[in-house]
């Protein structure tokens, strides 16, 4: 049997494709397409993710994936397929089946043509140092972090995960945006005997973060939240670290839509201009921030703006696809989805101005508080008022006359968002926060009055 | 396909492992929605590829690939060897596998009607007719409908020696409609919320959840909702209706049984349970009136965790979990099964896809029915709340304190089912509320409910899984505590 040739090292790179290889996907659907439009989305995916547990690589992983995706107009009818493989037979059965289903829908008589070449803002987020991090290079790095966890009597579990990806969208009106970039993360959890720490970083450069650093962390959390106490439900002033605040504020993007305010789904219906947060918050959007990822154009292909969404408090600006714009007579911000779709637009690129006071001066100030690491689980409660439901996680702490007094047992918090932006008494510098359950964004760590926890739970 | 399969093994073999699976899987995909009137998504998608797991230097790797080609299926199984030799380098022991026979088979899942066979025009039709049955009712600022049709096609083949295909259909709609007054958003979804009803069948579930009566109703409860009242705040006694009751069971048994998460593998991300090893076969999970079980096999029925083999050649089983309130088993792989000593896997390892790493999932995890019938259950109710239809969930990372709010409430007075609720909701510790279980009614009012959207693992995946469900009621239940002030 022929050994087949494998470089880690350049595994990544080898298998992305080049400009030409892009336009050439995109030419084989317009060659044999008789649509008024066509449009053609390609999607490359390589990633790599180490998973470890108990002190241990318990899962390893790697992928390449690849998706072209077709869209075809008919008289104002648009529908999409998409296939994983770009051989000529295969598109021209996505492109069929992009055909058949737009055919068969009803017209959208405003659906708009597609748009011509647009000029977009370059931004650089393709790191050698991601891109060649190769499987024995990961399992070093979780080999000195078990070792670590072993040291302080700890166990260790987590992600290390690198790869990169590649993007590009065609149509038949002449436009070509192509991007890509890498990405890394590494999440760490330290177990110990009735306590936990963690730790999480994601950025695109794998050099921007210290596994290390961030485990040992994580470790002195676990240590110090031993023995953890239960304090009675009630409402406490409570310090957020990037992590906690950011999964929280994520719940907000997509109230931000346009769209979404013309559903009445948005929790700022009948709210903008008004002073709905404290005169500290400011959030922007902004894909160029150098905290920062993603692609400068959006799943429509225009650019993505720069949107000012919240100025002291008060929500000022939403985001508009192509469809919403028109509809409000305003321009398009680039933060449409690919079409077609029923929700429109959102800003995925989140940034909160941030504030001077460090974490430890926020503890410093507080006579009697809680310290929040991680939140879990958190689902909408109530839409409207933004009133959020979930749990603490992985390092909840008493502070006591300005300092850490011990570990607690973890709460379940039923919170308004709106409300907590209203009650923030400290802000820190913002950061490239990473947490579960929203995308990454930059956010700061917050001293918050008043934030509603409900109940409490065995651990 | 099986070439590649073979190919994908003996290229492994020859670079050192000592066992290798690969799954080559076929996934079509159609999906349908509407907005107040519109067509929304109308998308189509096909992807193939293979996944090749494997075992060397006693570490696992995995690499996923959709280069279908001789070199690119060579090139994917000396990439998942490359990544098991670095996994040795942070090992503890060697993986074991519990014992299992090779199985040469091919399965394909029931239907009557093939939903990719079938116009779309139809399809779209029937949405908007409902989407539009909705906004007749005044007061709905939203109408929302969707339709979800799977089609997997999966060879699965092991240096065992077994060679499984598995074509398997599934189908989903729901239909949801929207109200914005003052201050609230209330919202009422059939046959039950985040995506509807799901099942391993056909277009014949679309045409038997008759979408068209169902969405007045829907819509014009909720348009009353704004005017009922608040459901209170107290401890009492509360009936879960099915789909509430299946999700209930999804959060609180069917994850806490999940051996990964109880060995620790899933510390980091989903979290870890509360039954540690010392509870089976001791830990009085619930009442006597509660029996649960794992039920992959199709004699359960059509559910999204329905299949003949999972994703590592074992065969679907039937796991006892709860016995008569007795806490009885867990879901396992084979190497879980035989991390604890058991002598077989429980069947529950599955993929989201061919680039996904099989985890142990959830297959059917169901409530054994009981004997009531849901107007005997009200009857025998002096002072209670019944409540509907999923709009909240969360759970904490063992699996001990959650609390879920439904989208509408029915108070319950002197056995009769009085006012409407709106914002019910309910929290507790999970082997406090199942002990608190006192009734569950009949196999007549049980439904085998499909949740598609359950995530777990590092990289994510998504997962559908099955919960055969009837209302059931539950005593001293803390009510409310969502929406308190104090």
């Amino acid at each position: 049997m022929t050994r087949a040739p494998i470089s880690a090292n350049h595994w990544i790179a080898g298998q992305l494709l080049s400009s030409a290889e892009l336009h050439r996907i995109a030419e084989d659907v317009f060659r044999s397409s008789d649509a008024d439009e066509a449009e053609v989305h390609i999607d490359i995916v390589c990633d790599a993710l180490t998973r470890f547990a108990n002190n241990c690589i318990h899962q390893n992983v790697a992928e390449r994936t690849l998706s072209v995706s077709v869209r075809t107009v008919y008289d104002g009818r648009t529908a999409r397929a998409t296939t994983n493989r770009a051989d000529p037979g295969s598109l021209r059965q996505a492109l069929a089946a992009s055909a058949s289903l737009a055919r068969s829908r009803p017209r959208n008589p405003s659906l708009l043509a597609m748009p011509g070449p647009q000029k977009h803002a370059r931004v650089r987020r393709f790191f050698g140092s991601s891109a060649e991090v190769t499987p024995a290079a990961r399992a070093r790095v979780v080999r000195d972090v078990c070792r670590l966890a072993a040291r302080r009597g700890h166990t260790a579990a987590g992600i290390f995960a690198t790869g990169a990806e590649q993007m590009a969208l065609v149509n038949s009106r002449g436009f070509f945006a192509a991007y890509h970039q890498t990405r890394a993360e590494f999440s760490v959890t330290m177990l110990g005997e009735d306590s936990a720490g963690w730790a999480k970083a994601s950025a695109p450069d794998v050099s921007a973060f210290d596994p290390l650093a961030l485990s040992g962390r994580a470790a002195e959390k676990a240590e110090r939240s031993r023995c953890p106490r239960e304090l009675p439900p009630g409402r406490y002033t409570v310090i957020l670290e990037p992590a906690a605040v950011l999964d929280l504020v994520g719940f907000l993007y997509y109230d931000f839509a346009a769209t979404a305010i013309r559903d009445g789904r948005s929790c700022f219906n009948r709210r903008m201009g008004k002073q709905v947060m404290g005169s500290n918050i400011t959030i922007w959007d902004d894909v160029a921030h150098p905290l920062q990822s993603g692609a400068p154009f959006d799943g429509e292909g225009i650019p993505r703006q720069k949107v000012l969404l919240v100025d002291r408090g008060v929500p000022r600006n939403l985001v508009y696809s192509r469809a919403a714009a028109k509809e409000a007579g305003r321009r398009p911000t680039g933060h449409g989805f690919a079409l077609p779709n029923e929700y429109g637009e959102a800003p995925v690129n989140l940034v909160f101005a941030g504030g001077r006071s460090s974490l430890e001066e926020m503890v410093a100030s507080t006579d009697r508080g809680l310290l929040v690491t991680r939140l879990w689980y958190i689902r909408e409660v109530d839409p409207y008022e933004k009133v959020l439901t979930g749990m603490t996680r992985d390092g909840t702490f008493l502070i006591e006359s300005g300092r850490i007094a011990a570990g607690l047992r973890n709460f379940r918090f039923n919170q308004s968002v709106l409300e907590m932006l209203s009650n923030v008494e400290m802000l820190g510098p913002a950061v490239r926060a990473a947490g579960e359950e929203s995308f990454d964004m930059v956010v700061p760590p917050m001293k918050v009055r008043d934030f509603h926890f409900t109940e409490v739970t065995k651990f | 396909m099986w070439d590649l399969s073979s190919l994908a093994l003996e290229t492994a073999r020859v670079r050192g492992a000592t066992y290798a699976d690969s799954r080559v899987m076929d996934v079509r995909q159609r999906e349908l929605s509407t907005k107040n009137g519109q067509v929304g998504a109308i998308v189509e998608s096909s992807s193939c590829g293979i996944g090749i797991r494997v075992l060397a230097g006693g570490a696992w790797g995995f690499a996923a690939t959709d280069r279908l080609t001789r070199e690119g299926v060579q090139q994917c199984a000396a990439q998942a060897v490359a990544v098991a030799r670095a996994s040795a380098l942070v090992k503890s022991g060697g993986v074991r596998l519990a014992p299992e026979q090779a199985y040469v088979d091919s399965w394909q899942s029931p239907f009557v009607k093939d939903p990719f066979e079938l116009p779309v025009e139809g399809q779209l039709h029937l949405l908007l007719a409902a989407d539009a049955e909705m906004r007749r009712v005044k007061g709905v600022t939203l109408a929302e409908t969707g339709m979800h049709f799977r089609k997997l096609d999966v060879w699965f083949a092991s240096s065992i020696g077994s060679r499984i295909h598995q074509c398997k259909v599934t189908s989903g709609c729901g239909i949801v409609a929207t109200s914005f007054r003052g201050n609230e958003i209330q919202k009422r979804s059939y046959p039950s919320s985040f995506g509807g009803q799901h099942a391993l069948q056909g277009y014949e579930l679309i045409e038997s959840l008759d979408l068209l009566r169902h969405a007045p109703r829907v819509a014009e409860e909720a348009v009353a909702l704004h005017s009922a009242p608040q459901c209170p705040e107290r401890t009492g006694t509360i009936v879960l209706e099915g789909s509430q009751l299946g999700l209930q069971i999804h959060e609180s048994i069917g994850h806490p049984i999940e051996l990964d998460r109880v060995l620790g593998q899933e510390a980091n991300f989903a979290g870890m349970s509360f039954l540690t090893l010392d509870k089976l076969g001791k830990l009085r999970y619930g009442s006597e009136v509660v029996s649960v079980v794992a039920d992959a096999r199709l004699a359960h029925g059509p559910g999204l965790g329905t299949f003949a083999y999972d994703d590592e050649g074992v065969p679907a089983q039937c796991t006892e979990i709860i016995q008569g309130g007795l806490f009885h088993g867990y879901l396992s792989s084979r190497e879980t099964a035989a991390a604890i000593g058991l002598p077989r896997s429980s069947g529950a390892m599955r993929a989201e896809s061919w680039n996904r790493l099989p985890i142990v999932r959830m297959t059917n995890v169901s409530i054994v029915p009981g004997s009531w019938s849901p107007q005997d259950l009200v009857a025998d109710t002096d002072d209670g709340i019944w409540m509907e239809t999923n709009r909240s969930w969360s759970i904490d990372d063992r699996r001990y304190h959650f609390q879920f709010s439904t989208e509408i409430g029915w108070e319950i007075k002197g056995g009769k089912k009085t006012r409407m609720l709106k914002n019910p909701s309910y929290s507790g510790i999970t082997t406090e509320f199942w002990n608190s279980c006192d009734a569950v009614c009949s196999r007549d009012f049980w439904t085998l409910w499909g949740t598609p959207n359950c995530g777990k693992g590092q990289p994510m995946q998504t997962m559908g899984t099955g919960h055969g469900a009837a209302p059931a009621r539950f005593r001293n239940v803390k009510i409310g505590s969502a929406f308190s002030e104090s």
